[in-house]
């Protein structure tokens, strides 16, 4: 059985073997699915990547407005163009640590005010011209400063100055933050040639693949830059395809025209899951959909009221229904264990119709409907989610009244407008960003409008906390803060569904991001 | 003045004023619409400054009213602008997405149009029995099918499983002609589904009509065949409802088929016009409205055009 066993090995190592196909022939054989997958993977990274080949990959979120202009990306093809030509200066790793990207290492003074961050020399845009310390300056200067439009504006407030000495850049904050090079992972802030300033649509980086064309919300074809600095990146050339509609995109991949595709839909996850050549990856995230309450808006500003909608919640039925298992069930605070530093041992919630019944008598709400917001762009299944809630909360004695809003301009008309609405986040690296993006009293995009005087300094006093179990135990407490207290009603943490071609060799769990934190095109390879 | 000459040019005339007032209304049909292109380009991520910022960037801080008047006044001396989204010129990016819209629907029109008018010329041969109900029946049943239903069943199994033409119709400036034929096959045959059973119902109706006369029976007494009768002397005759209908289909070829074009992912207006609509980019929205009306019109006007030709009477007027 074990020469067996090794020439099939040696075929998928050499690709002649797909995957499904190893796995089948190795459980007739009779070794365990898990044991077959590990010997199929090792066989695969036996002779190391291999070079070469064209990639397709069909993205949802492609839009004819799309530019190539860092500050302007929300959605998903813009952030997988800027993950093909740009670069961030460090990057965070599948298990939460800092990695150096354009930046080889980063330190900070002792009150993680001033972070040093050196930078990789000898490093190419695609333009022919070699990154400076003058471009990263200009880059982040144009991210933060006051005529900013950019989508990480949010994240660049802080800062008080910056410098360039040698090859260094510094950053001075006006306040303390330990987790300042999560904050510069983000993939807005992608190093461009003179910071971008003259021509930020350009579309030139230091990334891994060159840009050939730019037709948004059609295609976006690259290839592989002949002097990058890294020893990743495998393909030929990487094309990206706008392909918005989950059929669509889910028939290009099984007919062989793409080769990844994200967003899977539960639903189909399971069925393409099971179709030959292809693979369904689902990777635990920290994306949450979420039913989000204006605690200073009546009737919402009683927080009896705020619980008892808390315990009319079902979070397992949530996760079976709209998730169809691709997810997780939350704890009404925006951090799950894909967080590092996270408290495993709050309790859970659970739907219990005693106590919502309990608070709801207590809150003393005169039993008019609730109006609950929601629209099928709020997050896939919002409707049904909303529904599934009236039903649960009903069964408690508390009404809800929905009401379905049009996708179009939901988010500048309902979401942080109205009192009460789904909506959702796609998490961020680290509990403090996240905590500060959405839950300080004074930040923008504070959604439940939580002012909690208690929770703004745990949450300052965190950022300055370098030792790492005193973080935690703060964040433990802000996360009791904003789940007991809060307006948040997080019933799931969704996956990242990707749908992945048997020819791709590499896949590995990140949860970053969909599609390995839009790190395929580096880090994958064609068997 | 030739009285053809004449309406052409009535016709013309009424057509700009009928874009102006287009262009107007879609205007304000942007202004309702809640949110604008500040905040569309932000989205969830919208901090107060940051619209502030893209809005004075983008000139949004000026009134409506003097907005429309600049638009109108470059329109008119032919440059439309850049997409507030991103820059791009709009002239080129249309153009590109109008050919492509214009390519698929040429194609579905070489199929489709002889088609139609071959199988009603048919349904009429042999009206009432059997090839006449088959081919009702089944152009029938294709219109009442949701288009983006065909498409999926046709992806499915003709992309998917028998792997005969890609799902994703995707085309470029780097394919050839027979590749991007190949790339179209499958929108086309859904649109070819779609329009064909409006425009042979309508040949069939038409010829029907004409059937009834004396010259017909005339024809026919004289000893010709059955087909020569309909094609000689029926269906000359029979024109002008042909061609209004055929101009319609048409019509929707070019500004009608968004849901096949985002069910094949295909390049075109359609759902360039959906995504900037979506952001609130009004220069774009206006072109591409602008495009849209003039094929309307234009097509419109070709149906009149050559019904007055068809038909004598109105050819010579007294």
């Amino acid at each position: 059985m074990q020469d067996q066993l090794d020439y099939l090995a040696k075929r998928a190592g050499a690709g002649k073997l797909s995957r499904r196909d190893f796995m089948g022939k190795a459980s007739a054989l009779g070794v365990s699915a898990a044991a077959a997958s590990t010997m199929f993977a090792s066989a695969a990274y036996a002779d190391g990547p291999k070079k070469g080949g064209d990639l397709k990959i069909g993205s949802t979120g492609g839009e004819s407005t799309n530019s190539l202009d860092p500050a302007t990306w929300a959605s998903q093809v813009p952030y997988h163009n800027g993950r093909q030509f740009g670069d961030t200066l460090v990057e965070v790793s599948p298990t939460g640590e800092i990695e150096p990207r354009l930046a080889t290492s980063v330190e900070s003074t002792p009150d993680a005010k001033t972070w040093m961050f050196k930078l990789r020399q000898g490093v190419e845009f695609h333009n022919g011209k070699t990154m400076t310390g003058d471009d990263v300056l200009k880059t982040m200067e144009r991210h933060s400063n006051e005529d900013s439009k950019s989508g990480a504006l949010g994240v660049m407030k802080n800062i008080e100055s910056m410098k360039v000495d040698g090859d260094t850049f510094s950053i001075t904050l006006k306040d303390a933050n330990a987790d300042l090079p999560y904050l510069m992972s983000d993939y807005h802030l992608v190093i461009q040639p003179g910071g971008g300033m003259d021509n930020p649509a350009a579309g030139i980086g230091t990334g891994p693949y060159k840009m050939e064309v730019n037709e948004p919300g059609v295609r976006h074809m690259y290839s592989k830059h002949a002097n990058y600095w890294g020893d990743d990146a495998h393909f030929d050339s990487v094309e990206i395809l706008a392909i918005n509609d989950a059929t669509a995109r889910t028939a290009a991949l099984q007919s062989g025209q793409v080769q990844l595709i994200n967003r899977l839909e539960p639903k189909i996850a399971g069925l393409l899951a099971r179709a030959p050549g292809v693979s369904v990856q689902s990777t635990p995230g920290r994306g949450h959909y979420v039913f989000i309450m204006h605690t200073d808006t009546a009737p919402f500003d009683n927080n009896e009221l705020r619980l008892a909608l808390k315990y009319a919640i079902n979070r397992e039925e949530m996760v079976e229904k709209i998730l169809r298992g691709y997810g997780s069930v939350g704890n009404d605070m925006p951090i799950n264990a894909a967080y590092p530093l996270f408290d495993s041992s709050i309790e859970q919630r659970t739907y219990d119709i005693d106590k919502a019944k309990e608070h709801y008598a207590k809150s003393g709400h005169d039993g008019s409907p609730i109006i609950l917001r929601t629209a099928d762009g709020a997050f896939p299944g919002a409707v049904d989610a909303a529904q599934l809630f009236q039903q649960s909360a009903a069964a408690a004695g508390i009404p809800l009244e929905i009401k379905r809003e049009p996708n179009d301009g939901y988010w500048s008309e309902v979401w942080n407008v109205q009192p009460f609405c789904a909506s959702y986040w796609g998490g961020r690296p680290v509990q403090d960003q996240m905590y500060s993006t959405a839950y300080l009293s004074s930040a923008d995009w504070n959604d439940t409008n939580f002012n909690n005087p208690e929770f703004d300094a745990k949450l300052i006093e965190a950022k300055a906390e370098l030792d790492v179990t005193k973080r935690k135990a703060l964040y433990s407490e802000m996360g009791m803060l904003v789940r007991d207290q809060g307006g948040l009603i997080c019933p799931m943490f969704n996956d990242f569904i990707d749908g992945v071609s048997d020819k791709l060799v590499g896949w590995d769990v990140d949860p970053n991001g969909e599609l390995m934190n839009g790190q395929v095109t580096r880090k994958l390879w064609f068997a | 003045m030739h009285p053809i000459l004449k309406l052409v040019s009535q016709r013309l005339a009424l057509g700009l004023l009928l874009l102006l007032a287009a262009s107007a209304l879609i205007f304000v049909g942007t202004q309702i619409l809640p949110g604008d292109v500040a905040q569309s380009i932000l989205g969830q991520s919208a901090t107060p400054e940051a619209l502030a910022n893209l809005r004075e960037e983008l000139g949004l801080s000026e009134p409506a009213l003097s907005r429309y008047f600049s638009w109108l006044g470059s329109a008119i001396q032919g440059d439309l602008g850049v997409a507030l989204t991103n820059g791009q010129d709009i002239a080129t990016s249309m153009g590109r997405r109008l050919g492509n819209t214009l390519f698929l629907a040429f194609w579905a029109a070489v199929i489709s149009v002889p088609l139609a008018i071959f199988l009603g010329l048919l349904a009429v041969r042999y009206k009432d029995r059997w090839p006449d109900k088959l081919i009702s029946g089944v152009t029938l049943a294709s219109i009442s099918i949701p288009e983006f239903l065909i498409g999926y069943v046709l992806m499915y199994f003709v992309g998917v499983k028998l792997g005969w033409a890609p799902s994703v119709a995707m085309i470029n400036d780097s394919m050839s002609l027979g590749e991007k034929l190949h790339a179209i096959a499958l929108p086309v045959t859904v649109l070819t589904l779609v329009v064909l059973a409006h425009m042979m119902r309508m040949t069939r109706a038409a010829i029907l009509n004409v059937m009834q006369s004396a010259y017909i029976e005339t024809a026919e007494l004289k000893g010709l065949s059955s087909f020569q009768v309909i094609a000689r002397h029926a269906f000359p005759n029979a024109i002008a409802p042909i061609v209004n209908v055929v101009m319609l289909n048409l019509a929707y070829l070019v500004v009608g088929v968004v849901v096949v074009e985002v069910v094949f992912v295909y390049p075109g207006m359609g759902q360039y016009l959906v995504d900037h609509v979506a952001k609130r980019d009004v220069p774009v929205v206006q072109a591409c409205g602008l495009v849209f009306a003039a094929v309307y019109i234009c097509l419109n006007m070709v149906a009149d055009i050559v019904s007055i030709l068809a038909n004598p009477r109105l050819r010579h007027p007294k």
